[in-house]
């Protein structure tokens, strides 16, 4: 497409867009290629707006580039030094005292498996274990786990051997769109451990039951899993893999593929529908 | 989030020298609320203390009662045993907080410091005199659903968001805290939170520079017979709309001593004592615990949305003593 549009002005933009491009501060010193991209943007009909918009960011993006910029960036403020050990690798971190754990998994580490949400505490996709507990990694100031261990989503197979909760995720069909899945999952690794060193619940009808291993019925998982919403709804079969996991007793798969025969089945049953239709609509 | 400086404190008198020096630093313990404020802009410390590691952690028996340090997790709290067995009001009352995740990060201390949920403080666009005084109170006038029906003034009418707190006025707790030279002092758990009259911004008693460093039950009876109910819009993971901390104290059917404190109605942890008045040398009947709830909920002044609140406090005070008479179990 480029060969069919080399020139600006064969190309129909309105007056104000000619205008906003001639205007455009740094635009000049952006490349041939990316001026035409930005010519052609607005021959598509992006706007003024998004023009606007790309062309800023070019410049931008210019800017933190360029060798002999008129200003260095600023990339820590209080920078705090931090160990720590995760999925069983040794870090040292130097940081901003503002990040999080969340975002230094995600941004420093590369560890993206943890997802960011809500980032105030409202929908547990954050959440990791630090030091056997499972937390918040959007609430926790990375500067505060010197020392303490972390395990994320990435952690818990072991090779391509999956945690018996991940496989029981597959298996029951816990997520449809799967962002509240890391957190679903390391929660409830977690809670596996609560439940075997019988820490009670709210639901829990006797707390004062001494502690010793505790079989969670399913209100007694869904209580304890509520820190962890899933907008898509898959609720039902999360607390089923949970339950199996917890349990030792298999439940019963809900869903299957489709077999051949199925398929073929169904086909017929098409087949069928669509003659009646016809003979519907001959009468 | 503003920028600032942060330390690990490992010795308490030093952390309470280093705040007492600035007095837009904040200590940091499980950070649950306070780095969520941070990022809405609401709080804006320049300087973060790290107490988290200080040694305030121990959960023991005293004088026949148990100390609760002040920075024990609240999973942790809520799941010892001398808690479990001897004060299981405050192990629902935990439990039924936040989400686990939150309790394993969250400090006692933390808790008590919680600030309010009312969203006219967390949208720094609204006007709030917690938050900015002077700037007049977005809620009294505004969407008042979740606020105060007990002791709100025309300067705040938020509520203490905090189930743990309900259950610890209920108990008599008190809270240890630690000033400048190392001076300590403690302060009733009635006297620890107050009332928002005319200076909202101040949540508490506590002077600018003291830390909490444990929080003591005493001894009682109550084990048998406490109930902790809390109601509110969904099921788990939510502040209460109305909650009652329950616990009965009987001899035969008879009550000696009764203790019922309310969250989700008041500035502060509400100890409903017109109804504990009412109760003593009672019986423990649904028609007493009526005539108790009545004599407390009278008092009430509800604002345009929140009307409601007078009978759900009612009849959750009534269910909070039946379960409590029925041995707490639900």
């Amino acid at each position: 497409m480029a060969e069919e549009h080399d020139n600006f002005d064969e190309i129909e933009l309105t007056a104000e867009e000619k205008e906003l491009l001639k205007d455009l501060p740094g635009l000049s010193e952006l490349g041939e290629a990316r001026r035409i991209f930005l010519a052609q943007a607005g021959a598509m009909g992006l706007g003024a707006f998004a023009l606007n918009l790309l062309a800023q960011e070019d410049v931008f993006a210019a800017m933190q580039t360029s060798e002999g910029a008129k200003f260095a960036l600023v990339t820590e403020e209080n920078a705090v030094s931090v160990k720590l050990k995760i999925n069983d690798v040794e870090k040292a971190l130097t940081l901003d005292s503002r990040v999080t754990l969340l975002d230094a998994l995600r941004e420093k580490l590369q560890l993206t498996g943890s997802k960011k949400g809500c980032d105030h505490g409202q929908c547990g996709t954050c959440t990791v274990i630090v030091d056997g507990r499972r937390v918040l990694s959007c609430l926790t100031l990375a500067a505060s786990c010197e020392g303490k261990t972390v395990t994320t989503i990435e952690g818990l197979a072991k090779g391509s051997e999956l945690h018996p909760i991940q496989t029981a995720f597959i298996k029951h069909d816990g997520f449809q769109c799967g962002y509240c899945t890391p957190g679903q999952i390391c929660s409830a690794v977690a809670l596996m451990n609560e439940a075997k060193n019988g820490e009670v619940s709210y639901v829990t009808a006797d707390v004062r039951q001494k502690p010793r291993s505790i079989k969670l019925s399913d209100d007694e998982i869904r209580e304890r899993m509520s820190g962890n919403l899933c907008r898509c709804g898959a609720y039902p079969n999360i607390v089923r893999a949970i339950q199996e996991v917890h349990s030792g007793r298999e439940q019963a798969q809900t869903w299957s593929f489709h077999t051949p025969d199925e398929n073929l089945a169904e086909k017929k049953v098409e087949k069928v529908e669509k003659v009646e239709v016809e003979i519907n609509e001959t009468v | 989030m503003r920028p600032f400086k942060y330390s690990r404190a490992t010795d308490a008198g030093n952390a309470v020298s280093q705040i007492s020096a600035n007095n837009q630093a904040k200590f940091l313990a499980g950070g649950t609320n306070l780095l969520d404020l941070m990022k809405e802009d609401v709080e804006r410390p320049n300087e973060l203390i790290d107490v988290a590691k200080l040694n305030f952690t121990q959960i023991k028996s005293m004088n026949g009662g148990v100390s609760i340090g002040a920075l024990a997790k609240n999973t942790d709290t809520a799941n010892h045993p001398l808690v479990r067995q001897n004060y299981p009001l405050l192990t629902q009352a935990i439990l039924a907080g936040a989400s686990q995740q939150i309790r394993n990060m969250a400090s006692n201390g933390g808790n008590l410091l919680q600030r309010t949920r009312c969203s006219y403080f967390y949208d720094v666009a609204m006007p709030c005199n917690k938050r900015e005084p002077g700037t007049g109170c977005g809620a009294l006038e505004g969407i008042n659903r979740m606020h105060a029906v007990f002791g709100w003034s025309n300067e705040c009418v938020a509520v203490h968001p905090s189930d743990m707190c309900v259950a610890l006025v209920a108990l008599d707790a008190v809270v240890k805290v630690q000033g400048k030279d190392g001076k300590e002092r403690s302060i009733p758990f009635a006297d620890f939170h107050r009332l928002p009259e005319n200076n909202p911004q101040k949540d508490t008693n506590l002077n600018q520079g003291e830390l909490i460093t444990a929080i003591e039950l005493p001894k009682n009876n109550f084990a048998d017979k406490s109930y902790y109910l809390k109601v509110r819009d969904r099921a788990s993971y939510a502040f209460a709309l109305v909650s009652v901390a329950a616990a009965l104290e009987t001899n035969g059917g008879k009550i000696k001593q009764a203790r019922i404190a309310m969250g989700g109605v008041s500035h502060k942890p509400w100890r409903a004592m017109q109804a504990e008045q009412f109760l003593a040398g009672k019986n423990a009947t649904e028609a007493n615990f009526k005539l108790a709830a009545e004599a407390e909920m009278k008092n009430a002044k509800p604002l345009e949305h929140n009307k409601f609140k007078i009978e759900l406090g009612r009849r959750a005070i009534v269910r909070a003593l039946t379960i409590a008479a029925n041995g707490g179990k639900a």
